[in-house]
């Protein structure tokens, strides 16, 4: 164990996964001697040679098709898009490509060895492209794997995992949490099962649920209810596709309640999807509506930054609302 | 270091380049007759080589005329022709190693059956059998085989393209001695995965090379619709890579650029842009109808440099074939497609079970549940659904 914040924690997970597999090559803009410009490549080129850590020109759907390529020849391929607001030019690989691969063949070829990281969330006065949360928009496409870690032993495991994992993976990270989340990290190499929600907190009266930056949010809009009698039980899920529908249905029927928060906009968030699903399954439980405290459905704004965002006082109250409806 | 790459002349007056200044000539060996120019560098071939090459192009004749027959029939649903592009196909595909990964845009069936894609492979696929290898997922013509490094066809324009630079920058890292190769249209070439293909290729070091089939048309639209620059070779030179221009009618050319264009690939780790002037003598499709938008007279204009007629007139004049030869092979193959139509269409679609296999690795237990509750709504409206019931 070692104190350690998340970007160190993804460096020491790529330098980890990079020592134990000679075909993983890590690429991107400003990936390589730089190391990246939140600094999470920082000194791979150094250990692992130009030929393994390098910078490619700046085009995102040259990355993500280099990368659908490598894969398909049997390498590792962790491809970075520097933020996640810059994933659209590659969506058409990413979407059409890296996830149908393996199913327009046969199984003949696949892209099993790509894992794209990128930066996402807002919080850090990002305006419009610094700060979007598109998600969902990759949960919608069979064939993707979407993975969001919380804090720092969270992304390296995940992460290890999700380069491991024989499918293609989007690991989002949550930037404004790279230096701001500072925990203990588990040494050496070690993975968290991807498709598995973590239950933070048990609780009986609501189960709050959250993913990436959100949770620390959460966590504090929980912890305000508990203050007033309010026992929330808080769920990670951690993998949004698949995403892991048995943790969340059991809490839900135990507790009654749902509220799911994230930061992307309400109209076609992920959020949406869990709701459906969770009041089939869990019909005869709830008690009141699944409510979602989510993003506007407005572009992300630079000054109202912190009136757009779904935070604590807003979970707060809406976990309130529910328990009171 | 930086700004290297740049010239350092100096003028004093507003001077412009326009395109004219890059001087690109065309790659001819092979004459209208079966002869060949005077000083012409002809490729490395032999009469087994040729006889490869020539039997590849018969057989990719005869399939398409009957293929494109059964689609108009209603027995296929889609289908595209190769038709007057077989030596920029085959002529480029005969100087590969058999190592060499393909990655193809989609009018390039000739290159897989080079090599050895057999007859039911084929009509496994495009009747979506149980026995097509991509398990009846996609379109007629969309083939791929893993034995034969020909990476599966996808329907998106140019996607390929830096695809292949990511497959030729794997190959060096493993300390492979081959290349990839990707074919694309003219048409493709205006895609941006073009443009990040190839730059990222000369950037990177990719031993590939990208041959473009510039047949005149993407679709319905001609090239001077298309771009208004010296073609797609000019580019080559922009993205600082080896080009060159063929004449894709001229199967020696084609082969002696390509087998040149891999060995410099090979010895450099460098991509290298092929242009092949061709042209589309068929339709774009089975859904196309050129008359709406070309004359009458351009493609018989175009029927005179018949690319397979061309190679084969060498082959006469070498005394390797006769008519009487070629005849008996068109005769041989029309037999054999026939033949393998009629078994293809005959057998299954792939069990209803295959419908969730391969999107993840394993079926997650989200879709296992609804192939479970599909499986049950087949039981209770069977004749709805004729093709899967009784094949669950």
């Amino acid at each position: 164990m070692a104190q350690m914040n998340m970007l160190h924690a993804i460096n020491e997970a790529l330098s980890i996964a990079m020592k134990a597999d000679e075909r993983m090559v890590i690429f991107g803009e400003d990936v390589g001697h730089f190391g990246g410009v939140f600094r999470a490549t920082s000194g791979l080129q150094e250990q692992f040679g130009r030929d393994r850590c390098f910078n490619t020109p700046l085009t995102e759907q040259g990355i993500a098709g280099f990368a659908n390529g490598l894969a398909s020849f049997g390498m590792t391929a962790v491809a970075e898009i520097q933020f996640a607001d810059y994933i659209f030019p590659a969506f058409d690989q990413i979407v059409n490509e890296s996830a149908k691969f393996r199913y327009r063949s046969g199984n003949q070829f696949d892209v099993g060895g790509l894992t794209f990281r990128t930066p996402y969330g807002g919080g850090i006065a990002g305006g419009h492209y610094h700060s979007q949360s598109p998600e969902a928009y990759f949960t919608q496409t069979p064939g993707l794997k979407v993975v969001v870690p919380r804090n720092p032993e969270q992304a390296k495991g995940l992460l290890l995992a999700s380069i491991r994992d024989p499918n293609p993976v989007i690991f989002f990270e949550p930037k404004r949490l790279y230096r701001a989340s500072v925990g203990e990290v588990p040494a050496g190499d070690y993975q968290i099962e991807l498709g598995k929600a973590q239950v933070v907190k048990q609780g009986r009266d609501i189960t709050v649920l959250a993913w990436g930056a959100q949770m620390e949010i959460v966590e504090k809009a929980c912890e305000r209810a508990e203050k007033e009698g309010i026992s929330c039980e808080i769920i990670d899920l951690r993998t949004l596709a698949p995403w892991d529908v048995d943790t969340v249905a059991k809490s839900v029927t135990k507790t009654g309640r749902l509220l799911i928060n994230h930061e992307a906009p309400l109209t076609g968030g992920f959020a949406g999807e869990i709701a459906a699903t969770i009041q089939q399954e869990c019909f005869l439980s709830l008690e009141s509506p699944i409510s979602r405290v989510c993003g506007l459905d407005t572009p992300y704004p630079l000054i109202h930054e912190k009136e757009y965002m779904p935070d604590e006082l807003k979970t707060f109250e809406a976990i309130k609302a529910s328990v009171a409806f | 270091m930086s700004n290297a790459p740049l010239t350092n002349e100096t003028v004093h007056r507003v001077s412009f380049l326009d395109k004219a200044s890059l001087h690109i000539p065309i790659l001819r060996i092979l004459q209208a007759d079966g002869t060949t120019y005077e000083n012409a560098v002809l490729p490395v071939i032999d009469k087994t080589l040729a006889e490869k090459i020539f039997d590849t192009c018969v057989f990719t004749r005869v399939l398409d005329e009957r293929m494109l027959g059964a689609q108009r029939q209603g027995r296929i649903s889609f289908y595209m022709t190769c038709t007057g592009e077989e030596a920029s196909i085959v002529g480029s595909t005969a100087a590969l190693d058999k190592d060499d990964v393909i990655l193809a845009q989609y009018r390039e069936h000739a290159s897989l059956r080079y090599r050895g894609f057999s007859t039911e492979q084929f009509m496994n696929q495009m009747f979506s059998n149980e026995k097509d290898l991509g398990k009846g997922r996609q379109m007629p013509i969309h083939y791929g085989c893993r034995e034969l490094n020909y990476q599966t066809i996808s329907s998106p324009l140019a996607t390929q393209i830096p695809q292949a630079t990511g497959v030729a920058y794997g190959m060096k890292l493993q300390g492979k001695r081959n290349v990839a190769i990707c074919y694309f249209g003219e048409g493709a070439a205006s895609e941006g995965d073009f443009h990040a293909g190839l730059n990222m290729a000369a950037v990177l070091k990719s031993p590939v090379i990208f041959f473009c089939r510039n047949n005149g048309y993407a679709i319905s639209t001609p090239t001077e619709e298309q771009f208004a620059g010296n073609g797609i070779a000019s580019r080559g030179v922009g993205y600082g890579m080896h080009t060159i221009r063929v004449d894709g009618n001229d199967m020696l050319a084609v082969l002696a650029a390509t087998q040149q264009a891999r060995a410099h690939a090979l010895e450099h780790n460098a991509p290298v842009l092929i242009e092949a002037m061709t042209y589309r003598l068929g339709a774009h499709s089975s859904s196309d109808d050129p008359s709406g938008y070309r004359s009458k007279d351009e493609e018989a204009k175009w029927q005179q440099h018949d690319p397979v007629k061309r190679f084969k007139l060498w082959m006469i004049n070498k005394g390797w074939i006769s008519e009487a030869d070629e005849a008996k092979l068109f005769e041989r193959y029309r037999e054999e497609v026939l033949a393998a139509v009629k078994v293809a269409e005959k057998l299954p679609i792939p069990m209803l079970d295959e419908i969730i296999e391969d999107v993840l690795d394993k079926p997650t237990p989200a879709l296992k549940k609804q192939l479970k509750e599909l499986k049950e709504h087949i039981n209770k409206y069977p004749k709805a659904y004729p093709k899967s019931a009784g094949r669950l």
